[in-house]
């Protein structure tokens, strides 16, 4: 489904990713772990291509995609939900979802206001409410539902679970293994370990932008050293 | 009352084409954040356009439809200069896109000129509505109130397609944040086209619907201009709602202005903005600017560097060349390269604030002419003698910059350069209609040097070391603690200021330094020409610093002295040619396209290639 290949990444002069290489599968839930700073917004923006990468390749379902305009890459079907959430505070949550709007996709689900709405009971009561009222919790639901309005093949969630009470955590888990099921592709970055464990079946750990670790949870916490120097605080 | 409800709907008739202009630049501004200095040249364009399709178009139905011709063949145009022009600057710095709608300005100017010649054509009178009616005693014509109802419905319309269609969701989403709107899959180039053809065919159904009140000269472009950017202020960026209202209240202001202070009409509107902003610093329906997304990871700016022992020769070569000018040049040289070490000056005050601290002033002009009138004014009511008045040019231009710059400061960005001009507008009015001081447009005349420095080969000298003085003065200010903090501050408000930076104390004083500068600038002019007109403090006045920088390169210290040259010399060949406004304004928009970097900019770039390989 998406193919990362050597991408090499800037910020103005400063280099992020080095030669980093990945691939994610059709249906397969990924969770790209690593520190504050090690480059996982860097990483699902270089694929979105809002950060361009200087050097390699991004393929989605075998097409390149590098150096396409982003707004393209969100039609082929790649949504991405950014950390910082960025809704529309001076749009209706209905029209924060309107925007994201894009037309339905063969052999996936057709996301609706009126379904997203049953996934996120919490924002129909506030569909009229400007989104800059929202809180933390609610505007991590809107920025989802408002990207799933693009019926996306693939998902790309930067740091879902972060900055929002406990329970909002497990109602998020929950809608990230539903949206698997319904057929959706999902990458995610993530600092919280337990919280990827249980919506993701294969981990990356990033660090200082190079890729040190690529498999699944179960080899992950069998090799201790791993994530002691990777991921512990 | 009879006369006072005529009146106020006077005002209200004018408000029609105010607000329709301010509508769209406002507009235009939400989603691009392009301050479109051309909007008056569509606005001008639409009466152009409108004039001529009511040759073609009769009747009272065929009024309105002209009027609508006119909106979306402007509208078109506005388009066309966004694919072309525009397009390419979303990511540029402000000045190059001010730069670039200047130069449009200038373009529509000579292609007006060329269509429709230099004659002002009478606006004919709409059909069916070409009566007055009798209210309260007092004949109102019928067109004013026809304009007093297309206003409302304009809003009313505008109003519809930003809450009940997508476009307009799209839109409003975008003026929040664009590169999101990209990201969930709207394709932004054709939304940017979209908005940029509605603001320009509001524009242009503003300068058809004022036809019959004002018809069409070539003066409209820049007129508008100011109005329309006071009335964007007042209201709140962005907001047309704002707009509204504040056309409404400066049209009505203005109207009884008119009536009872025939004096000042012109002041009126900057006090009414400057009373609005001292109360709601960002207008009556505007708010803070929302920080639209993380800030770009731009290319980080090479340390100011000293001079290189090669750019020390130049520099020295220079001085030398400039001392031998009188043994070796014309009179007429002399001449140039007076009004070059001035203008030099000028734009140098201008790059200090502009380059090192981020403060881009559309209304560089204030300083400069403040500086030159407060020269003219103590030289003809006070008879002061020359070394003095040139001592309160630089004293004048520092205060003004304090004044100014304590009311402007409080806003950044684009919205501190509006502030700017209104303020250089301010003046101008000032200096073009309170007569008895000023002599308004005849300006104050037989302002000439004292008799040691009457000759022109002397006054030249003297200009060349105050001129060169202040700007070597300017560049050691860049390289000392002061000169850190303001680029501390401009590259970085919140880190400097937790660094212990008191931002605002410093730009203050930044904007004093470049206004001392800029006043003895003016100085040094009004006694090079003997003269001083309203024309010192003009918007044209301002965009030439703007433009002097901006061809000398923004990040080369040495910029101001190579625009300077490049200005006065391309002016001086170009104005001897038939369209020299077609023409500058076709390279200036080629430079800002091409060489971004500035003449300056790209000879060092070059240099250092060579020095590199």
């Amino acid at each position: 489904m998406l193919e990362v290949a050597a991408v090499n990444s800037f910020y103005g002069k400063a280099h992020i990713l080095f030669d980093v290489s990945f691939s994610v599968g059709k249906g397969e839930a990924v969770a790209l772990l690593g520190r504050n700073g090690a480059g996982k917004s860097t990483v699902l923006k270089s694929i979105l291509q809002l950060v361009r990468p200087e050097s390699g390749k991004v393929l989605f379902e075998g097409r390149d995609i590098t150096r396409l305009p982003p707004h393209r890459i969100a039609r082929l079907g790649l949504g991405y939900v950014p950390e910082e959430r960025r809704i529309f505070a001076d749009l209706t949550v209905s029209e924060n979802l309107e925007v994201g709007r894009q037309p339905a996709r063969t052999g996936l689900p057709l996301w609706t206001p009126e379904r997203l709405f049953e996934l996120f009971p919490n924002l129909a009561e506030r569909r009229n409410a400007l989104g800059g009222t929202l809180s933390g919790g609610e505007q991590q639901m809107l920025t989802i539902a408002r990207t799933l309005m693009g019926n996306p093949r693939l998902l790309l969630l930067d740091e879902p679970s972060e900055g929002i009470a406990p329970v909002i955590v497990e109602q998020m888990a929950r809608t990230i293994r539903a949206l698997k099921d319904a057929g959706v592709t999902v990458l995610l970055s993530e600092q919280n370990l337990r919280f990827a464990r249980t919506v993701a079946e294969r981990a990356l750990i990033i660090d200082s932008g190079h890729i040190r670790f690529d498999g699944s949870f179960v080899d992950l916490e069998a090799d201790a050293e791993i994530s002691a120097s990777y991921l512990a605080v | 009352m009879g006369l006072l409800v005529a009146q106020l709907l006077a005002g209200l008739a004018n408000a029609a084409a105010l607000f329709l202009v301010a509508s769209g630049l406002s507009l235009i501004f939400g989603v691009t954040r392009i301050v479109n200095f051309a909007h008056g040249s569509l606005y001008m364009l639409g009466a152009y356009c409108g004039y001529t399709a009511l040759q073609y178009l009769t009747g009272p139905l065929g009024f309105w439809a002209a009027a609508l011709a006119a909106a979306v063949a402007v509208g078109l145009f506005g388009l066309l200069v966004e694919c072309l022009i525009l397009r390419r600057l979303y990511k540029a710095p402000e000045l190059f896109q001010l730069v670039a709608t200047f130069g449009v300005v200038l373009v529509v100017q000579d292609l007006t000129l060329m269509l429709w010649g230099a004659e002002d054509l009478l606006g004919p009178r709409a059909p069916g509505l070409d009566r007055a009616v009798m209210l309260f005693g007092q004949p109102v014509p019928e067109y004013d109130l026809a304009l007093i109802a297309v206003a409302p419905l304009v809003l009313l319309g505008l109003w519809l397609l930003m809450t009940k269609t997508r476009a307009g969701i799209l839109i409003r989403a975008a003026t929040q944040d664009r590169e999101m709107v990209g990201a969930l899959g709207i394709n932004q180039s054709l939304l940017f086209s979209g908005v940029f053809f509605l603001g320009a065919a509001l524009a242009g159904l503003g300068g058809a619907l004022q036809l019959p009140k004002g018809g069409a000269d070539l003066t409209l472009d820049l007129g508008i201009l100011a109005p329309a950017f006071v009335v964007v202020v007042i209201g709140g960026m962005g907001s047309i709602g704002g707009a509204f209202v504040a056309a409404v209240l400066i049209s009505v202001v203005n109207v009884f202005g008119v009536l009872y202070l025939p004096e000042s009409t012109l002041v009126l509107m900057y006090v009414v903005m400057a009373v609005v902003l001292l109360v709601r610093p960002h207008g009556l329906f505007g708010r803070a600017e929302l920080q639209a997304g993380p800030p770009a990871a731009g290319i980080p700016d090479r340390p100011l560097a000293p001079l290189g022992p090669r750019w020390r020769t130049a520099a020295l070569a220079l001085i030398g060349l400039l001392a031998v000018l009188p043994l070796i040049g014309s009179d007429f040289a002399l001449v140039l390269a007076t009004d070059i070490v001035v203008l030099a000056l000028f734009a140098a005050s201008l790059h200090f604030m502009l380059s090192l601290g981020g403060l881009i002033s559309f209304g560089h002009a204030a300083l400069f002419g403040g500086g030159a009138y407060a020269a003219a004014l103590a030289v003809t009511y006070a008879e002061t003698p020359m070394e003095l008045a040139l001592l309160l040019a630089p004293l004048a231009g520092g205060w003004l910059a304090f004044a100014i710059g304590w009311f402007c400061l409080r806003l950044t960005g684009v919205y501190f350069a509006m502030l700017t001009l209104a303020f250089a507008q301010l003046l101008w009015s000032l200096a073009f209609q309170w007569t008895e001081v000023t002599g308004g447009d005849d300006g104050l005349i037989g302002i000439w040097p004292a008799a040691w420095a009457s000759d022109g080969t002397v006054y030249y000298y003297l200009t060349i070391v105050l001129g060169g003085g202040a700007i070597l003065m300017l560049r050691h200010l860049a390289h000392s603690p002061f000169g850190y903090a303001l680029r501390a501050a401009r590259d970085s408000e919140k880190r400097a200021r937790v660094s212990g930076i008191r931002v605002d104390r410093v730009r203050l004083a930044a904007m004093v330094v470049s206004g001392t500068m800029a006043g003895l600038a003016g100085g040094l002019f009004v006694f090079s020409k003997g003269s001083v007109f309203p024309s010192a403090l003009e918007i044209a006045r301002s965009f030439d610093a703007l433009i002097m920088v901006f061809l000398g390169g923004v990040d080369a210290l040495g910029g101001p002295l190579v625009g300077a040259a490049a200005l006065t010399l391309l002016q001086d060949w170009l104005s001897r040619l038939e369209s020299w406004r077609l023409l500058l304004g076709l390279a200036v928009i080629a430079i800002v396209l091409l060489a971004p970097t500035g003449i300056a900019g790209f000879a060092g770039r070059l240099l250092r290639r060579r020095e590199a390989s």
